[in-house]
């Protein structure tokens, strides 16, 4: 095993185990050698202490006596059996790693058939499934809740999943590769770009214009051709957004990290940076596969079974 | 043996006093962060959120309730079982206080958020450093006590504090060493697995050491006192206080079964634990059956009730907790309601109640008295935190059971 630096301290070790339990049991049997017949008085051991503090001296309750030792037994043969002594494995040649494997080839064999039915189907297919969209939930919910929301409502700065706003596209594929690879989303810090806290509140006032919010429209002027030649390289010159940057939709209500002056300015002063983790480095493909038409299927207009 | 005013009752009373108040405070607070799990809107600002509160729960409860009334009882029956008065009255007054401030500077760092993440270790190094501090003075004062004892033999509750002091001193510095970055940040000694396990060593003995050697330590004064009757079997104390103080320190490893923890390590945490029901169950055969031929007392005396259903919780903690210890059952215990289930049935109900009930006994004795102002108002006491406590972990139960088949 791996852990021991050398084998003196696996022995070493295993040897202070088995010396500790016995020691349990020669403590034990050296106690319980008193007898007391029935009608003979037990008496105290004659100490007293605060005025009237005394201690009888009853021999070990038998019952008590054999729970112990049944305890020290069943180490015993469970340390000849499990790895508990050192490097010793045990006579089964059990390990936790080894229960792992076991558990999961047992789940591979009865849940690989239905994925395998599902992987050959197409995702609006599956999408449409209800079986399929009750093991999507729970996988969802395992994997992909903690930060999208038990409802895939999602939250400051963590994508809605229901609100047909893709930042990155809303097409089977483009949701795979998500899933899959993972995205990191970067808005550089354009402070000096758009010259400053007032450039940058200008602009802000602009980018509320593009979705009909109230702006000061002097501001809004003012913010416009510092748009379109700093910001439009990413978000277009109508600030509709581009999925092959992930750069999102300014035209539309849905603010990823705020929509407040504040949170705009923010942005554009010190930039945006998210990131989805890659999911494929522990997700087999045919669980990207349904995780990938549930959230099609969060939103998508389907035929509904 | 020297008059009663000879005793040091005044640092007795004031941690007597101090129990019922962060008893009252812990307990407050744990009552804020359950309906929190139900209301989270309850969360109402960063430093009233869940998880700067919930340290300050356990804090409070073990360390300002409980800790206050290990002081109390172990102060009060060390004089009294040497004959002598306490050693170091002023090193006494030293210890109320730097544990006072020691509870103050919890109740106000964690709802900050300077937390060392350590479960039940959650205070950052200088609080650490005045609890070493004011544990070496607790230990001075009550090992200097017994060693000018007036009496040959140191009586059973004796080793049971004293071995609970020593260990807990022991414990604490381990797993508290760090590296300090700035005054409110340190990082531990330790990394990874190793980390880990030191963690749960000490985690683990903390319940062994703090809440239950010391907490037999109370019961083997304050038991047959109330009772009036000698404690049932000397050679039953010794066997199990040298078994359950020896087996306590192997059982850490079971808060780390099926992790990165080498299964042998894993193993040896289980077995010690299950070694372990027998020397716990001596303790609470020892309580109870101190009581057999005055089963009567029971009837009328409410602070004896308390003192027993104790010990009834006590026995039912530690055959829970072994069987917990098992790896199946823990595969399907661990990460549920039936884990904090477990650990309430022993901290209300065992170490709660046995506090409870020493409590009632010493402050008419303290203050000249011959009994409390109400004695139903104790019986009344004992029923609602009795039925409160099976409720809880009735509940939890049940929780627990189907969060782990889920």
């Amino acid at each position: 095993m791996s852990e021991f630096t050398s084998d003196f301290w696996g022995i070493y070790v295993g040897l202070i185990t088995v010396v500790s339990i016995v020691a349990c049991a020669v403590l034990l049997q050296s106690m319980s050698t008193r007898r007391v017949a029935k009608d003979e008085p037990v008496g105290t051991t004659g100490h007293t202490w605060d005025e009237d503090l005394t201690e009888w001296n009853n021999p070990l309750p038998r019952w008590w006596i054999w729970l112990f030792y049944i305890t020290i037994a069943f180490s015993l043969v469970y340390l000849a059996l499990y790895p508990g002594l050192g490097m010793y494995g045990g006579l089964l040649g059990w390990s936790s790693t080894g229960q792992f494997r076991e558990e999961m080839e047992r789940a591979e064999a009865k849940y690989g058939p239905i994925y395998a039915r599902f992987l050959a189907q197409d995702i609006r297919t599956v999408a449409a499934d209800p079986e399929a969209r009750a093991i999507g939930q729970r996988l969802f919910l395992n994997f992909c809740s903690q930060c999208h929301g038990s409802d895939a409502g999602g939250a400051k700065g963590i994508p809605n999943l229901r609100d047909r706003d893709w930042l990155w596209g809303g097409e089977p594929e483009a949701i795979r590769t998500s899933i899959a690879e993972g995205r990191t989303g970067v808005m550089p810090p354009l402070g000096a770009a758009v010259g400053g806290d007032e450039g940058a509140k200008d602009v802000a006032h602009y980018v509320f214009s593009l979705s009909g919010r109230t702006h000061d429209t002097l501001r809004a002027f003012r913010g416009k051709p510092r748009f379109a030649a700093v910001c439009a390289a990413c978000h277009g010159p109508d600030g509709k957004g581009n999925p092959q940057l992930g750069a999102p939709n300014l035209t539309d209500s849905i603010w990823l990290h705020g929509g407040s002056e504040a949170a705009v300015i923010e942005a554009v002063m010190k930039g945006r940076k998210n990131e989805m983790p890659a999911h494929k480095l522990f997700l087999d493909e045919a669980k990207i596969h349904l995780l990938t038409a549930y959230v099609y299927g969060l939103s998508a207009d389907l035929e509904r079974k | 043996m020297p008059a009663p005013q000879l005793y040091n009752y005044r640092v007795v009373r004031q941690f007597a006093i101090m129990t019922v108040v962060w008893g009252v405070v812990g307990m407050a607070v744990g009552v804020l962060i359950a309906a929190q799990l139900i209301w989270p809107e309850l969360n109402l600002a960063p430093w009233l959120s869940y998880g700067r509160l919930r340290p300050l729960h356990t804090n409070a409860v073990i360390f300002g309730f409980g800790g206050c009334a290990l002081f109390a009882t172990s102060y009060y029956a060390v004089q009294r079982t040497s004959h002598v008065r306490l050693f170091g009255d002023a090193l006494a007054s030293f210890t109320f206080w730097g544990w006072q401030a020691v509870i103050v500077a919890a109740a106000i760092s964690l709802p900050l958020g300077f937390t060392s993440s350590k479960e039940y270790a959650e205070l950052e190094w200088p609080i650490d450093v005045l609890i070493a501090v004011v544990w070496v003075a607790y230990a001075v004062v009550f090992l200097g006590t017994i060693a000018r004892r007036k009496v040959p033999h140191i009586y059973v509750a004796n080793w049971f504090f004293a071995s609970f002091i020593l260990t807990v001193a022991v414990l604490h510095i381990v797993n508290s060493a760090a590296i300090p970055v700035t005054l409110t940040k340190s990082y531990s000694a330790f990394a990874g697995v190793q980390d880990a396990m030191v963690q749960w060593w000490y985690g683990h003995n903390a319940v062994g050491f703090f809440l239950t050697a010391g907490f037999l330590g109370m019961m083997y004064y304050y038991v047959p006192k109330q009772a009036g009757r000698p404690i049932y079997s000397y050679r039953l104390s010794v066997v199990h206080f040298w078994a359950l103080i020896f087996t306590y320190m192997w059982a850490g490893p079971h808060h780390l079964h099926y992790t990165a923890l080498p299964d042998w390590v894993q193993t040896l945490g289980m077995l010690f634990s299950l070694i372990l029901i027998a020397p716990s169950w001596g303790g609470m055969i020892n309580g109870v059956m101190t009581l057999s031929g005055a089963w009567y007392k029971l009837r009328d005396d409410p602070v004896l009730k308390f003192m027993i259903v104790s010990l009834s919780f006590y026995g039912m903690a530690t055959l829970e907790g072994p069987l917990m210890s098992i790896k199946t059952v823990n595969a399907l215990s661990h990460f549920t309601d039936w884990t904090i289930g477990h650990v309430h049935s022993g901290a209300l109900g065992w170490v709660g109640l046995i506090s409870m009930g020493c409590i009632y006994y010493l402050i008419p004795r303290l203050y000249g008295r011959t009994e409390m102002a109400s004695v139903p108002l104790i019986t009344l006491h004992f029923w609602i935190a009795t039925v409160g406590i099976v409720l809880y972990i009735a509940a939890m139960w049940i929780a627990g059971v189907m969060q782990g088949l889920m």
